[in-house]
């Protein structure tokens, strides 16, 4: 897949990309609300980050046509730095998670994304879908039986509008329709305006009110780290789902640089930190989006919309825009996981749920990664961690020949080792190492005290087919040809 | 008779059963050749994504959804070759059928999606309308 031309990124699609980008902008309102509510922190805070971010990968990001803003994985991974300390630090973790990314993006994090198995990746979205879903549920259950009223028309607006009509997005007929029903019948429902401010002014440069000292630092890196990696998962794999929805190629390192920048500016301008956003950057490449140009009118529409109807977004009833996050968080969730955990290796489905399980536990995405990452790496060395010696059938007494199969490292030296302590050799023994290779110290260690063992006993012992690393190994590390080595003790 | 020949496939019987046919009529018309389009919509791409390793390894599974299909032509001498578009497959098939100019469309009448069919439409049905060229519709 070639990465397309300067012209092409930006001017290779204009009216769709500023049609798509429109109605980017119109889904993404309510999701920088909702995910700011989730942050615990004003919705100001979620629409700057959704402007700026937006704006800047525009033209600092590596993929073309995908959609950044403020968004649910980065949010709930900041929820208790907001709590426990304040927004000020906030916007200094922001920062540092942008200088984090673009070290990570110079460290070309694309190929270490590569190491990340696909269970953990199912898992990562499904605990997203399912942490986004349980942020609803205190706005939707035990309210007041009008909320339930509202939170139902709204899904039946939001899934059933869009097979009859396409040309607006079926949330923000929810959120004009319901809101006008709200506002003329004075129903009395919690609103967007009960839980914070909107204020029709343009983000401002200013440096967070924090001290500058290591103590600073040490409250506000666990948090950073966690959102960097966060915000890299999230974008890479967008990435990726673009690539393949647009069949075009593109730079997943300048991407995670992009984010970077995106975050910093983000930080100074009163934003919280954001990523690439899987389910907006589908409503793009669907609605036509495919340039920057998408993404750039997507954040500067946005702005523009807050700046005017703002009183307005103020109004918007929080069963509606919990319902919404509803229909977001069932679209985030990845179905196809069910059908993978009945067909996939035990080991697998395991990897998949203990990620789900940790993420619901921590409320940290990263952690849950990071455990699932750990997990399958295990499993894996487990899997090829099995060493098998067999013994060819010379029917001689006094020589044979075993063939050893597999990797021999610390994981799988045990297998060796037994085998040649608990059977009885013949005089002359050839232990043929053509299928399989030697790893580490451990490995070589195991060989030397076979070898010894079986000299000590007066066996002549000849190793064969050792491939060229293993044989370099061998020579660097092992001591058995040096005339009158010991066994060792144990 | 039909020289360049267009058949939708999705991996689904009724798409076999499509192609089936569509080895009969190519037979019957010397020099003929037969593109196999492959749609994939959106959400499926996404789900594909998150489910494959690589696009490497991604490519070779649509490929190999998609081999049994090609091998009925092959195992008649009918050249043949497979083409993978995204999007949602009515609109990706026709503007592809209508841009190509085919001789004919040949297209199973019932996809992979039941539920999606009664709410939506079939995809046949906005094929067979709006494709210029004469549609075969396999039941």
């Amino acid at each position: 897949m070639n990465i397309q031309s300067f012209k092409q990124q930006w001017f290779g699609n204009i009216r769709g990309d500023i049609l798509a980008g429109t109605v980017v902008a119109l889904a993404l309102i309510p999701e920088a609300i909702a995910f700011s509510i989730i942050a615990g922190v004003d919705p100001m805070v979620g629409l700057y980050a959704s402007f700026t971010i937006a704006v800047i990968i525009a033209f600092a990001g590596g993929r073309p046509g995908m959609i950044s803003a403020a968004t649910g994985a980065m949010a709930l991974a900041m929820v208790l730095l907001v709590k426990e300390h304040g927004i000020q630090y906030l916007f200094a973790a922001t920062i540092l998670t942008g200088v984090l990314q673009i070290i990570w993006g110079y460290l070309k994090v694309a190929k270490i994304m590569r190491f990340i198995p696909r269970a953990v990746m199912m898992g990562f979205v499904n605990a997203l879908a399912i942490l986004i879903f349980m942020a609803q549920v205190e706005f939707i259950f035990g309210v007041s039986t009008l909320t339930y009223v509202f939170v139902g028309v709204t899904l039946l607006i939001v899934y059933i509008l869009p097979r009859f009509f396409k040309a607006i997005p079926a949330p923000l007929i929810a959120i004009v329709v319901l809101s006008a029903i709200v506002i003329t019948m004075d129903l009395d429902l919690q609103n967007v305006g009960n839980l914070g401010t909107i204020t029709q002014s343009l983000p401002a440069f200013f440096i967070p009110d924090v001290p500058l000292n290591f103590e600073t630092l040490q409250i506000i890196f666990p948090t950073a780290l966690a959102l960097s990696i966060i915000g890299l998962l999230e974008s890479l794999l967008t990435a990726s789902i673009v690539d393949d929805m647009t069949d075009t190629g593109s730079d997943k390192n300048r991407e995670a640089r992009g984010q970077g920048i995106a975050n910093i500016i983000t930080g100074f301008f009163g934003g919280m930190a954001g990523c690439a956003m899987i389910g907006q950057s589908g409503i793009n490449v669907k609605s036509g989006g495919r340039g920057r140009l998408s993404a750039l009118t997507a954040g500067v529409v946005l702005i523009i919309l807050i700046l005017v109807f703002a009183p307005l977004v103020m109004q918007i009833p929080m069963p509606v825009l919990a319902a919404i996050m509803v229909m977001v968080s069932i679209g985030t969730f990845d179905w196809g996981s069910f059908k993978y955990l009945v067909k996939a290796p035990r080991t697998d489905a395991i990897v998949l749920l203990v990620t789900v399980v940790t993420v619901v536990w921590t409320h940290d995405l990263s952690k849950g990664v990071f455990a699932g990452v750990l997990l399958s790496a295990i499993f894996f060395t487990a899997k090829i961690s099995k060493v098998k010696v067999q013994k060819k059938g010379l029917t001689s007494d006094v020589e044979n020949i075993y063939e050893v199969q597999g990797q021999l490292f610390f994981a799988s030296v045990e297998d060796f080792t037994t085998y040649f302590e608990l059977n009885e050799m013949p005089n002359h023994v050839t232990i043929d190492f053509t299928n399989a290779h030697v790893w580490d110290d451990s490995a070589v260690g195991a060989i030397d005290r076979v070898m010894l063992k079986l000299q000590e006993k007066g066996r002549h012992v000849t190793l064969t087919g050792l491939n060229e690393p293993s044989k370099k190994l061998l020579d660097k590390l092992a001591i058995h040809q040096e005339a009158g080595a010991k066994s060792p003790l144990h | 008779m039909y020289k360049r020949i267009l058949v939708a496939v999705d991996g689904s019987v009724h798409s076999k059963r499509a192609a089936s046919h569509a080895v009969f009529l190519a037979s019957a018309s010397p020099g003929a050749h037969v593109t196999l389009l492959y749609v994939l919509d959106y959400d499926k791409t996404r789900t594909d994504v998150i489910h494959s390793l690589s696009s490497e390894e991604l490519h070779i599974d649509r490929k190999n959804k998609i081999m049994p299909i090609k091998e009925l032509f092959t195992d008649k001498g009918i050249p043949s070759e497979i083409k993978l578009l995204h999007g949602e497959a009515g609109p990706v098939i026709v503007e592809h059928a209508n841009k190509e100019n085919y001789d004919v469309v040949v297209i199973g009448s019932r996809g992979l999606n039941t539920l999606q069919e009664m709410v939506l439409g079939s995809v046949s049905h906005k094929v067979a309308k709006r494709v210029h060229s004469p549609v075969l519709l396999i039941k």
